[in-house]
């Protein structure tokens, strides 16, 4: 027989802003139940060696990794939070309220008074000649292999993409002993952070701009790529092709949000190239067209983990909030967080987030 | 293992690499008159395996997109049910599978 488990607030991802929602809702008197499919909290901060930018309140100068241990730490430290680890949620039925997930190979429901989905993003792939040979990979998944089972993916890297994730990357390859024959971007501009940009250049890495990989080759496994070049109108240049001896390709060519579950809980959805794919249409605190259920971090749009975490607070905040849980000083946070959101967004960094957000309001 | 062969030289585009669809595939049903993702994940199951079109959906949608002229911002998206993933059958119905999954669990910790 299956039972179905009660709790107050419950929690589907606990990266960054999983559990920064868990900790804000919690503090405030909630009780929490956050589930995670992986064995160790933090989502994909755990693989991130380097030291974050931005400000103070959002760890700045710490590393990824570090981040996913204290944010882990301060919601362990808080009773009224149950932590499912190795839960997968499986889905989500509208019309009881009730989340599934599958722990200690059970299939097992949980009915939250108000729910956050904080699932994350995926990496997208891309379409070329033999895009299946063993050794193309993406970017994050080199880096899940390298920086948290301490395994490289080979001997000479291509790179496809050289938005910050496939900057990053490639200074960690480079860290590990990884030859990284090139960084191609299909934009006429490099999309990350030119700090990193020039980290990669001055260890002799070409970035090439408006190029792009036309095939990949090998017999049983990647032996090497073909790139070229492409014109303003991003069509390819007949002509200007390029061979690459490698071994494994990288793609980063950006993530998609993970919104399965808003999708079955009937959450109006809007297709906003600007953050990724499909995102749902939310109120200023994070709630989705469905009432109870929130939302934050990339599965809300693609953005970074010091955003995700400030919007984790935000959506915690608000769903205790919603179930008469309110610190005295609950409205002064939420205003703080929603400052804090405007100041990580704002400049000309932002401003492709700005633009994509300004299609999502509810 | 000639099989394989065969493919590589052919060079293949994988759109659904759960179900193991070509690009080609996709262009054939575009041609033969399918619109929609939904039309062309009945007939080739592009999108029903295990990862349920998380990697292979927004390489369709740009394929759609190109060939049809549709704009991807309207395209209308399959239906997303439960479950999110693959689950054992004995897993679903909580008692058969037990024995197993505790040895594949045993398997796991000797292993890290």
């Amino acid at each position: 027989m299956i039972c179905v488990q009660r709790t107050e607030i419950a929690i589907v991802g606990a990266g960054p802003a999983g559990l920064s929602a868990a900790a804000s809702a919690a503090s405030a008197g909630a009780a929490v139940t956050l589930l995670d499919r992986q064995e160790q909290c933090g989502g994909q901060l755990i693989k991130q060696t380097h030291a974050f930018f931005g400000s103070e309140k959002q760890y700045a100068s710490v590393r990824g990794i570090d981040i996913a241990r204290l944010l882990t730490e301060q919601v362990r430290a808080l009773p009224n939070v149950e932590i499912l680890n190795e839960a997968t949620v499986l889905g989500y039925y509208q019309d009881d309220g009730v989340l599934a997930f599958e722990k200690d190979d059970r299939f097992q429901k949980i009915k939250p008074e108000r729910l956050i989905i904080a699932t994350g993003a995926s990496e997208r792939t891309l379409a070329f000649p033999n895009n299946d040979l063993p050794g193309i990979y993406g970017a994050g998944a080199v880096q899940t292999l390298m920086n948290v089972y301490g395994v490289v993916p080979g001997r000479r890297v291509l790179m496809v993409g050289a938005g910050n994730i496939g900057l990053i990357v490639s200074y960690q390859l480079l860290q590990a002993g990884v030859e990284v024959a090139a960084i191609i971007e299909a934009a006429p501009k490099i999309g990350g952070y030119l700090v990193h940009a020039a980290k990669v250049r001055r260890m002799g890495v070409p970035i090439l701009t408006s190029w792009t990989i036309k095939m990949a080759h090998g017999q049983d496994a990647v032996e090497g790529a073909t790139i070229w070049q492409l014109d303003e109108k991003w069509q390819p240049v007949p002509g200007t092709e390029r061979e690459l001896e490698v071994d494994v390709i990288c793609i980063a060519v950006g993530l998609s949000p993970l919104a399965e579950l808003l999708w079955q809980a009937g959450c109006a959805m809007k297709y906003v190239p600007e953050l990724g794919g499909h995102v749902p249409v939310r109120s200023e605190l994070m709630e989705t067209t469905v009432p109870g259920i929130y939302v934050a971090g990339d599965v809300a749009g693609v953005e970074e983990a010091s955003s995700a975490m400030v919007e984790g607070r935000l959506a915690g905040l608000a769903a205790a909030q919603s179930l008469g849980y309110g610190l005295t000083d609950a409205a002064g946070l939420i205003e703080e967080a929603q400052r804090q959101l405007e100041s990580l967004r704002c400049g000309p960094v932002g401003e492709k987030i700005r633009r994509g957000l300004a299609q999502v309001g509810r | 293992m000639s099989n394989q062969m065969s493919n590589r030289m052919s060079n293949q585009t994988i759109i659904c690499r759960c179900e193991d669809v070509t690009l080609e595939e996709i262009q054939n049903l575009i041609a033969e008159g399918l619109t929609t993702i939904d039309e062309i994940k009945r007939l080739s199951r592009c999108g029903m395996g295990p990862c349920q079109g998380r990697n292979c959906r927004p390489l369709l949608m740009n394929e759609l997109a190109r060939a049809t002229g549709q704009d991807v911002r309207e395209m209308k998206m399959p239906a997303f049910r439960p479950p999110t993933k693959p689950i054992k059958l004995g897993i679903l119905l909580g008692q058969a599978g037990r024995e197993e999954n505790c040895q594949e669990r045993a398997d796991r910790g000797e292993g890290s």
